[in-house]
């Protein structure tokens, strides 16, 4: 078991509170998923020429001032940097393949959670409350945002094994189920050259996704792709620049629950999540169908 | 908090702890003078509201339901003003569970009694392992429903999903409208009249007017699968 949220707005206001909004919806999945909690929110676009990258280090106080100066003196370019709890996003006056190269030279003990122009993905083992609590999730604004709270079957309970899954610039997965045929999709990739951290399942789906898009797939095409490829049980939430993306398996083991206003678009694995939100009670509430992609995109203004 | 407005008892889940409200319905199958009405307001989704009921008592809640809701259902009738999450009215034994909108996946599974009618849509593996409870969906089904459905009737006033009655046993099938394939095991039997004043009777307990019971079809068993051979008797 574990609890997704999904969190897509249509108006400033909900754009404004989305941390909040986004908060109490996984405070509510706490219940599914007490090993670990993570997010990704769209927020804060960054420049032309620029990109955005989340860091991570088990050590609050890893000196991140000194890791950003020497970015800029390295790639040439501003840097600024934002820590929240034991994450920093970065804001680079670079492309974000430049940035990650030189994190992963210069710091190889630092973890690259996200990269893009937009997106920011936070994650951690523990309780999703005490997640959301230090993390200050509720002082975010976004655009749109994922959420995960995750029991595990598959896999050891480490940061690296939280999801959401990053899957390529500006695009991560959240799962929920398990795929039965990881490892030997996982050998696969890796003969592809998709590079994996852990043992966990759900890396796998998200490197299929980068594989699928890696090789010239849409989002929808590489998700239709997992029907055939991928054998086990999933709900898979995918957060995009523009949106995000809902697939469940063709038997539809485990759960979904759409919901929609004039204000915002939700998806979350229980109705008592999507019941934490503003005129919820006078949403249009719908089941997924099985081995049916959905998706929504932010309208350019 | 709780109050008592005229003969309705109203709880607020907003105020009163979910367990509260349970063991009080509870309490009401041994009470001298059980509180025959109760309304439940802003249940906001939570799991396993009155459950085990065992009473002859009117449950209204007022918006949508968790999972599990009026799970082990005996002599209560509980309407759910608003949709229904997964397991509604598992294995109910009697009674009454209505809900106004759709219900997920698992409604009325493994039920052995009572009537559970849903007024939109039901999910997935509707009435699966039905065991002699009668379900009435004025929607569709989705995949799965009445898979393994031993003994009881499942009317459906709209389509149907995936594999309709896979490996069903003595269990009826109605069906109004589309079937989109059925599963192993199940075929289309003729129409008979007791079968059209069978659902009519279905349709009146539910509540539902002004449908021809001749608009329906009837499926079941054909009785090919491995335990329906007497050769196979003895495997057991």
């Amino acid at each position: 078991m574990c609890g997704i949220a999904g969190l897509f707005a249509k108006t400033n206001q909900i754009g404004d509170e989305l941390g909040a909004h986004l908060e109490r919806m996984l405070v509510q999945l706490n219940d599914r998923g007490p090993d670990s909690a993570g997010v990704a929110y769209y927020r804060n676009p960054v420049g032309p020429g620029e990109s955005k990258l989340t860091l991570q280090h088990p050590d609050e106080a890893y000196p991140w001032s000194v890791l950003g100066r020497d970015m800029a003196d390295a790639l040439g370019a501003d840097v600024d940097l934002e820590q929240r709890a034991n994450h920093a996003v970065l804001r680079v006056g670079a492309e974000a393949e430049a940035a990650e190269s030189w994190v992963a030279e210069a710091h190889p003990q630092v973890r690259v959670m996200s990269a893009g122009t937009v997106i920011e993905i936070y994650k951690e083992v523990g309780l999703p409350t005490a997640f959301a609590e230090r993390f200050r999730l509720s002082e975010l604004n976004g655009s749109h945002a994922l959420g995960h709270t995750r029991m595990a079957t598959e896999s050891r309970v480490t940061t690296d094994g939280s999801h959401p899954f990053s899957t390529g610039l500006d695009l991560c997965l959240v799962h929920n189920g398990s795929l039965s045929n990881h490892n030997r999709v996982r050998k696969d990739l890796e003969r592809q050259g998709i590079v994996f951290r852990t043992e966990n399942d759900s890396e796998v789906a998200a490197g299929y996704l980068m594989w699928r898009m890696r090789e010239g797939a849409s989002l929808d095409q590489a998700l239709e792709g997992c029907l055939e490829d991928l054998d086990g049980f999933y709900t898979f939430a995918v957060g995009t620049a523009d949106g995000f993306a809902v697939l469940r398996d063709p038997i539809a083991c485990k759960p979904a629950v759409l919901a929609e206003t004039e204000d915002w678009v939700a998806m979350a694995s229980e109705y008592r999540a999507i019941a934490t939100l503003p005129d919820a009670d006078r949403a249009t509430i719908w089941e997924p169908e099985p081995a049916t992609v959905y998706s929504w995109e932010q309208v350019p203004a | 908090m709780t109050t008592t407005a005229g003969a309705v008892e109203t709880v607020d889940l907003a105020a009163t702890p979910l367990r509260d409200l349970n063991q009080r319905l509870h309490d009401q199958a041994k009470a001298a003078d059980p509180i025959g009405h109760w309304q439940v307001l802003n249940p906001s989704g939570a799991h396993a509201l009155a459950c085990g009921l065992d009473a002859p008592i009117d449950v209204e809640i007022m918006g949508h339901a968790g999972y599990y809701c009026a799970g082990m259902n005996k002599l209560a009738t509980v309407t759910v003003h608003g949709n229904a999450g997964v397991g509604l009215a598992e294995n109910i034994m009697s009674g009454v569970v209505r809900v106004t909108g759709s219900a997920s996946q698992a409604a009325g599974a493994t039920g052995r009694g009572g009537l559970v009618v849903v007024e939109g849509d039901a999910s997935a593996r509707c009435g699966i392992s039905l065991k002699g409870a009668d379900i009435v969906v004025q929607g569709s089904v989705g995949h799965m429903s009445a898979f393994m459905a031993q003994t009881g009737r499942m009317v459906v006033l709209g389509d149907t999903g995936d594999a309709l009655g896979d490996s069903i046993y003595e269990a009826r099938i109605y069906v109004r409208g589309s079937v989109k394939s059925l599963g192993a095991d199940c075929i289309k039997k003729e129409l008979g009249d007791e079968h059209r004043d069978e659902i009519a009777g279905l349709l009146a307990a539910a509540g539902v007017d002004g449908i021809d019971p001749g608009e329906f079809r009837r499926y079941g068993s054909e009785r090919k699968l491995y335990t329906f051979h007497v050769d196979n008797a003895g495997s057991y």
